[in-house]
């Protein structure tokens, strides 16, 4: 994991110290709030629906116990006892009082982390495969990668003032759980003739235009990630449609002026200030990945694992659900669900912070990522370790095995929390879960995403579910729209709207439709839902959806 | 024909907490859409809300708000500023937990 140098830390310190004046002068009067609004975004602070909401960078969702230790004391001391993960792999607070976030931020600082750049037109958090340096499938750990840009873009004076955000993700592995193809930027670590690389995808993104990224550069070498990477902001930085916020994103100027004209100019600035990177990010490049070297894993034997997954079957239904492959042998990627059916997706109070934290500190080499699916994850446990841990969390409500099932729904805060919002997501989730568990259909169901949005802007990666809910406002009316056979993963695709939208009553008995559709159209048990969707298309649901709907009017 | 003007109060959030505050006849902000001060004239509105903008000190972000007179006083007319009356809906947080223990 990488620390902080001398630099970061009086970096951040002196951030600290500033905004903690500049909160002070607005409380005095000396500041409007129109000029404190444009300093507070760029601390992570935003004003919304009920109460201000800060949001904290988890750099690449990875956390250590002391991290997250330090997370779940801010919620208690600061918050109400519990904070929200996001599909930035950030951690917002909902409730925070102006006054005291100074000192919620300087808490921050004693584990290293901070708000910086979580809001505002700049390079965000870098996200990265929540799997990262644990993954069977990996070329490279994309972490390293994460965090040379996370340096590279925090201050960086030709950046802060970009014509809107800019989202940058990257996997180190051929299967896409970093949804890159979606992001500003998306970067997949390759190797070619034994040599590591990166493929470069621009001008993805989600919102009220979904776009899927296109390639930029099919194999770029290591050394030329930043030079190429600051061509590329810069000629965004440019072009960017700064007359118009909803064109303003990459993902228009991409569509816009075509992706070869973009690369043709991307080259021609890349050449002229590549000899301006003179090496130095290679040295510190080669430092961070020192930095982020795998963990001593011990060749045990997993007799306890495999005695409790014979005799137990509720762990063993959690095993087969939230476990994932890992690259070493006798080891495995605990998946730990926040999706408890009934609970507001991507909670975690206090307590069950403070639970993971120990079971990573004693069982997981001390490590912790946070997924961009709202859940956290214990990358490094040996297997025989699994039976305690699992008993340990579902003492603690965190033993739900719906990973990647019907119930593992990603959602935003919608309008229970949200000033952008124009419906709620929540209480949508909750009773998804909570149905097709009453149902006890998840498992028979099988992989199937929903994710749900508050609001056109998509923070819940609608477009990208199976099936996809985005929550409107129609004349004064919540209202949901629905999107089918979207997909977040190499194969990215965004999903194909139904048609008219369903109210907040007669959502879940719509979503109920779809599935039994898709239980009467699979070819057998064993296909996915994508799959039936892309063999069968969309007019099947149509008429699952709309038409039933009409018969049972008439009836 | 200009539309004609359906009543209004004035709200905000508070400089400290965030939380939602309604703008009362005495000039205080309240917690409580039931005690605020319900406006059926525009430029009396427009006069109310521009004192409300005018106490940076205490308040962000004020605007008019649409409400509905009933027996119980102003009640929200959008989802949106029921929301915001009553707070999130998934946990006891916010307005209704504090409102109710007062």
């Amino acid at each position: 994991m990488y620390n902080y140098n001398e630099f970061d830390t009086a970096f951040v310190a002196e951030r600290n110290r500033q905004f903690r004046a500049q909160v002070e002068r607005r409380i005095s009067g000396a500041l409007t709030e129109d000029e404190f609004k444009p300093l507070r975004l760029m601390n992570g602070l935003y004003l919304q629906l009920h109460a201000y909401m800060l949001r904290v960078a988890i750099p690449y969702g990875t956390l250590d116990s002391a991290k997250m230790h330090k997370l779940a004391d801010i919620a208690d001391k600061w918050d109400k006892g519990y904070g929200h993960f996001t599909t930035r792999q950030n951690i917002q607070y909902n409730w925070p009082k102006l006054s005291d976030v100074p000192d919620m931020l300087d808490a921050l600082a004693e584990v290293e982390m901070h708000a910086i750049q979580t809001s505002g037109n700049t390079i965000r958090n870098v996200t990265a495969d929540h799997f990262a340096g644990a993954a069977a499938d990996e070329i490279a750990d994309p972490r390293p990668v994460a965090e040379l840009i996370r340096q590279w873009s925090t201050d960086h004076p030709e950046f802060q003032f970009l014509p809107r955000k800019f989202k940058i993700a990257v996997t180190g592995s051929p299967n896409d759980r970093a949804v890159i193809k979606a992001h500003d930027i998306g970067i997949q670590i390759v190797e070619q003739d034994g040599e590591i690389g990166y493929r470069i995808i621009v001008g993805g993104g989600l919102g009220r235009t979904p776009m899927i990224g296109k390639v930029l550069r099919d194999f770029l070498p290591e050394e030329d990630l930043l030079p190429y990477l600051e061509a590329t902001v810069s000629v965004w930085n440019l072009l960017g449609r700064r007359d118009n916020k909803y064109k303003a994103r990459i993902k228009i100027t991409v569509h816009e002026h075509g992706i070869d004209e973009i690369r043709e100019r991307v080259e021609r600035i890349f050449k002229m200030i590549r000899p301006s990177f003179s090496g130095i990010d290679q040295q510190l490049f080669a430092e961070i990945k020192a930095a982020f070297a795998a963990p001593e894993f011990r060749d045990a034997p997993v007799a306890e694992f495999e005695t409790a997954y014979k005799h137990d079957p509720i762990f063993r239904s959690w095993a087969d659900t939230n476990l994932a492959e890992h690259r070493a042998e006798g080891y495995a990627i605990v998946q730990i669900s926040l999706k408890a059916h009934g609970a507001t997706p991507g909670d975690a109070s206090s307590e069950q912070m403070r639970v993971m934290a120990d079971l990573a500190q004693k069982y997981g080499h001390d490590q912790l990522r946070i997924s961009h699916e709202q859940n956290v994850i214990l990358p490094h446990v040996h297997k025989s370790d699994l039976p305690v841990i699992h008993a340990v969390l579902k003492k603690h409500g965190l033993a739900t095995a719906n990973i990647g099932l019907i119930s593992d729904i990603i959602a935003c805060p919608g309008m229970d929390y949200c000033a952008l919002a124009t419906a709620r997501s929540i209480p949508i989730a909750q009773e998804i879960a909570t149905r097709f568990d009453e149902l006890k259909l998840e498992h028979e169901i099988g992989d199937l995403k929903i994710k749900i949005s508050g609001c056109i802007n998509a923070c819940g990666h609608h477009h990208v579910g199976h099936i996809g809910i985005l929550g409107l406002d129609r004349a004064g009316v919540e209202n949901y729209q629905i999107t089918l056979g979207g997909d977040a993963t190499e194969n990215a695709r965004v999903g194909d709207r139904t048609g008219p939208g369903f109210s907040a009553d007669d959502i879940l008995p719509a979503i109920e439709r779809i599935v039994y559709a898709y239980l009467d159209l699979r070819a057998d048990a064993d296909e996915t839902f994508a799959q039936t969707y892309a063999r069968v298309g969309l007019d099947p649901f149509k008429v699952a959806l709309y038409e039933q709907d009409k018969a049972y009017a008439a009836e | 024909m200009p539309r004609e003007f359906t009543p209004k109060v004035v709200t905000a959030n508070a400089l400290i907490e965030g939380d939602v505050v309604y703008l009362t006849t005495d000039d205080t902000w309240t917690r409580r859409l039931s005690e605020a001060e319900v406006m059926t004239e525009e430029d009396h509105a427009g006069l109310r809300l521009l004192q409300a903008e005018g106490q940076p000190e205490l308040v962000v972000g004020a605007y008019l708000a649409d409400v509905a007179l009933s027996e119980n006083g102003p009640e929200p007319t959008h989802f949106r500023e029921d929301f915001r009356r009553t707070g999130p809906s998934n946990y006891n947080h916010g307005k209704k937990a504090e409102l109710n223990n007062v």
